[in-house]
């Protein structure tokens, strides 16, 4: 881009300059060939836990999980049995029609587990909907996610008790958040980490390269944390992506790598690294934990339109959580009276979860008009008086 | 301190007195630094306060805004400027979706005081996408606050009291108005941001306008008194939300009603008016509320936009109609 310089008045980013500029060239392929783009860089996978549970050693990856203790291990197996409890009783209460809508995350508990407990308290989390693993390492109570699965509420948390943004919607758009966020950390001299969570197929939004580029230039400490999940509702990877996503980051000027997202000691050693990086001035890192989306991309979905059923199957091999329970029983890690105990408080947790869902009440008609400015606003004083005149008008009659 | 300066410096006078008494005040843009802005309106500002705090942003307007609704969760009052009205699409999605909504869905947990910047409208010669209007776009949003100086004084305090907003304001700078010098008194006490100013007080019609489009009503009104016409001008300065008392109050002794804007007509923020000013002024109206502004065509190359924006003989000729009933 040429910057201009003179006249004030000059508008400054003029078509003229385009004149000349013939049509490129097309070619009649219209979908790339797989890998073209990526020859001689084939996907580098970190996995420290084999889904068999076997530990394997990895020069770069083993020191940042080097002193996490047996109970430590019980505690990231207990994130996940009761995360994957909770989305279940999620799902059900959706079935039950208590919830208009679930995001499961059925599958994707040790890329969720293994990063959120890779943060520290003053670390900041910029969620997509299907957080609830992350949420859960928070300290967010599970309850207060399922507010607008209901329909009572468009968020329902205070974001900054557990710095833990709300959930967004539209695709990739809390990426540039989490990046200004991290702008605003760096300008404040703290050395906190922010994390991004986004999936394979938000990494074709502008919003998700914006971000890259933002936090490439500024140096922001903010780790890109991308599960992908091999599916964006019926669209594979490839309809994303002519490269393995982690790639990505190169081309923006900061590494980023791929983790076995189904190992949660893995996400957690590439994650401490990033954020480590993110606290020493280092920059933004992009993760792409390689996970799979084991149920529907919403209770709405129905996958058996676009995927078969082969390759849940092999995925079902990889489990999460299977995985790390081999682990824990072949090193004498847990014991029965550990898997029987968190059973119990698995199905406490689902019990409080389905009892908190029927409980909360639907809001006040006039939520409608609260908080829509903090300053106020003269049309909605105005409406809301109408609204409230239309509404006594019924008491009369005897309605509400 | 009274002092006469151009719009265009009042408002880089404001966001001086900004930066300097709250640390948390940040300008973002493309060419906002070095450059001091296409229209030099941050002329200076990242000499004086160096360039953590006067941010030159890479071209990405979506970015821009977004990032800023990330400094603002952080607690920083990012004041971010689009360079033009036409380039602030790519930011739309940001604007509507987020910053607008982000007070509501937290239940007034966060706020997003974040100020919009964006030069608009036309009249100065200029090439595709640099003259459009686009504030009814941001007028319809709920969550978003729509403001539009005419004046340096006013350009100086909307801007001050934007940036003091715990909501998001989207800022209009009328360009073509940028080099209008005006008095302007720093010391003053100014009246609230989002109450109408009656510019010149008159007894046969209102003609209600805001932005660029206040000078011309004034003119219209000169050249209407000629003519033995008594015209009110009303400088509304904010379109969200819109000062529908003081309109009715001008309309209730006048009984005439013409809005002026650059928009387009269709839908614009006459439309509105319009419609509310009929409801609330039925039995006083001896005419319709009628409108002057843009056609429900693309912004026309420079050539014709004199054909396409309101001009003197255009707002005469609504006020001889409303007249004429």
């Amino acid at each position: 881009m040429t910057v201009e310089s003179t006249a004030a008045r000059t508008p400054r980013r003029s078509a003229g300059s385009k004149a000349g500029t013939t049509g490129t060239k097309r070619t009649t392929r219209t979908t790339a060939k797989k890998d073209a783009g990526a020859k001689g860089t084939e996907p580098q996978l970190v996995q420290l836990l084999t889904p068999e549970g076997k530990r394997v050693k990895n020069a770069e990856f083993d020191k940042y999980v080097a002193g996490v203790t047996p109970e430590e291990l019980r505690g990231l197996y207990r994130d996940m049995v009761l995360t994957r409890r909770f989305d279940a009783e999620a799902t059900s209460l959706q079935r039950q029609g208590e919830l208009g809508l679930w995001a499961s995350l059925l599958g994707q508990e040790a890329a969720q587990i293994g990063s959120g407990r890779a943060l520290r308290d003053d670390d900041y989390v910029f969620p997509t909907y299907r957080e609830h693993g992350v949420a859960w390492c928070r300290g967010v109570d599970p309850t207060n996610l399922l507010g607008m699965f209901r329909g009572v509420n468009n968020g329902g948390w205070d974001p900054n008790g557990n710095n833990f943004h709300l959930y967004t919607i539209v695709i990739g758009s809390q990426t540039l958040h989490a990046t200004g966020y991290a702008m605003g950390v760096a300008k404040d001299g703290a050395d906190s980490a922010v994390i991004a969570y986004f999936g394979d197929g938000a990494s074709s939004q502008g919003d998700v390269a914006e971000s890259f580029t933002f936090s490439a230039v500024y140096n922001a400490p903010v780790v890109f944390f991308c599960q992908n999940n091999q599916w964006a509702i019926s669209e594979p990877t490839e309809k994303q992506s002519r490269v393995p996503i982690y790639q990505r980051a190169q081309g923006f000027g900061f590494p980023g790598v791929r983790v076995d997202g189904n190992d949660v000691l893995g996400c957690l050693a590439v994650t401490r690294w990033a954020l480590e990086r993110a606290r020493s001035g280092e920059g933004p890192t992009l993760v792409e934990a390689f996970t799979y989306r084991m149920g529907a991309h919403t209770t709405s979905d129905d996958p058996t339109r676009y995927r078969g059923d082969e390759e849940r199957q092999a995925w079902e091999a990889k489990d999460p959580i299977l995985r790390l329970r081999r682990y824990l029983e072949a090193s004498h890690h847990a014991d029965e009276a550990f898997f029987a105990e968190l059973e119990a408080e698995s199905e406490a947790l689902g019990r409080r979860v389905r009892e908190a869902v029927r409980a909360m009440p639907d809001p006040d008609h006039f939520a409608i008009f609260e908080n829509v400015y903090a300053d106020g606003h003269a049309l909605v004083d105005e409406e809301r008086a109408r609204f409230a005149a239309y509404q006594a008008s019924f008491a009369d009659e005897g309605g509400n | 301190m009274a002092e006469k300066m151009a719009l265009a410096k009042a408002i880089n006078e404001s966001l001086r007195r900004a930066l300097e008494s709250d640390d948390k005040v940040l300008i973002m843009g493309e060419d906002v630094g070095k450059l001091g802005g296409v229209f030099r309106v941050t002329d200076g500002l990242q000499k004086d306060f160096g360039e953590s705090r006067v941010i030159d942003t890479p071209l990405a307007e979506s970015g821009i805004v977004g990032t800023a609704v990330g400094l603002a969760l952080r607690g920083y009052r990012p004041v971010v400027e689009i360079q033009f009205d036409g380039f602030v699409f790519p930011a739309y999605d940001q604007i509507v979706t987020q910053l607008a909504k982000m007070h509501a869905r937290s239940l007034g947990k966060v706020k997003m005081p974040v100020v919009v910047r964006i030069p608009y409208g036309g009249g100065i010669g200029a090439v595709e996408h640099h003259s459009e209007s686009p504030e009814s776009l941001f007028a319809h949003v709920a969550g978003l606050k729509v403001v539009s100086p005419s004046n340096a004084s006013d350009a100086y305090w909307m801007m001050q009291q934007a940036i003091q907003s715990d909501d998001p304001v989207i800022f209009f700078e009328p360009k073509r108005r940028y080099w209008d010098k005006g008095e302007v008194n720093t010391e003053a006490i100014p009246g609230p941001l989002h109450k109408a100013r009656v510019v010149r007080e008159g007894t046969d019609l209102t003609l209600a306008a805001y932005g660029p489009m206040v000078k011309l009503c004034q003119e219209a009104a000169d050249a209407a008194a000629e003519e033995g016409k008594s015209l009110e001008v009303l400088d509304l300065r904010s379109i969200s939300p819109v000062d529908f008392d003081s309109i009715q109050a001008s309309v209730e002794r006048t009984r005439r009603l013409v809005v002026v804007h650059e928009a387009p007509v269709f839908f614009g923020s006459g439309a509105e008016i319009a419609a509310r000013i009929t409801e609330r002024c039925f039995y006083h109206l001896e005419a319709p509320v009628l409108r002057v502004g843009g056609y429900h065509a693309p912004y026309p190359p420079a050539r014709l936009e004199e054909e396409y924006l309101p001009n003197l003989d255009r707002v005469l000729d609504a006020v001889d109609r409303s007249l004429a009933y």
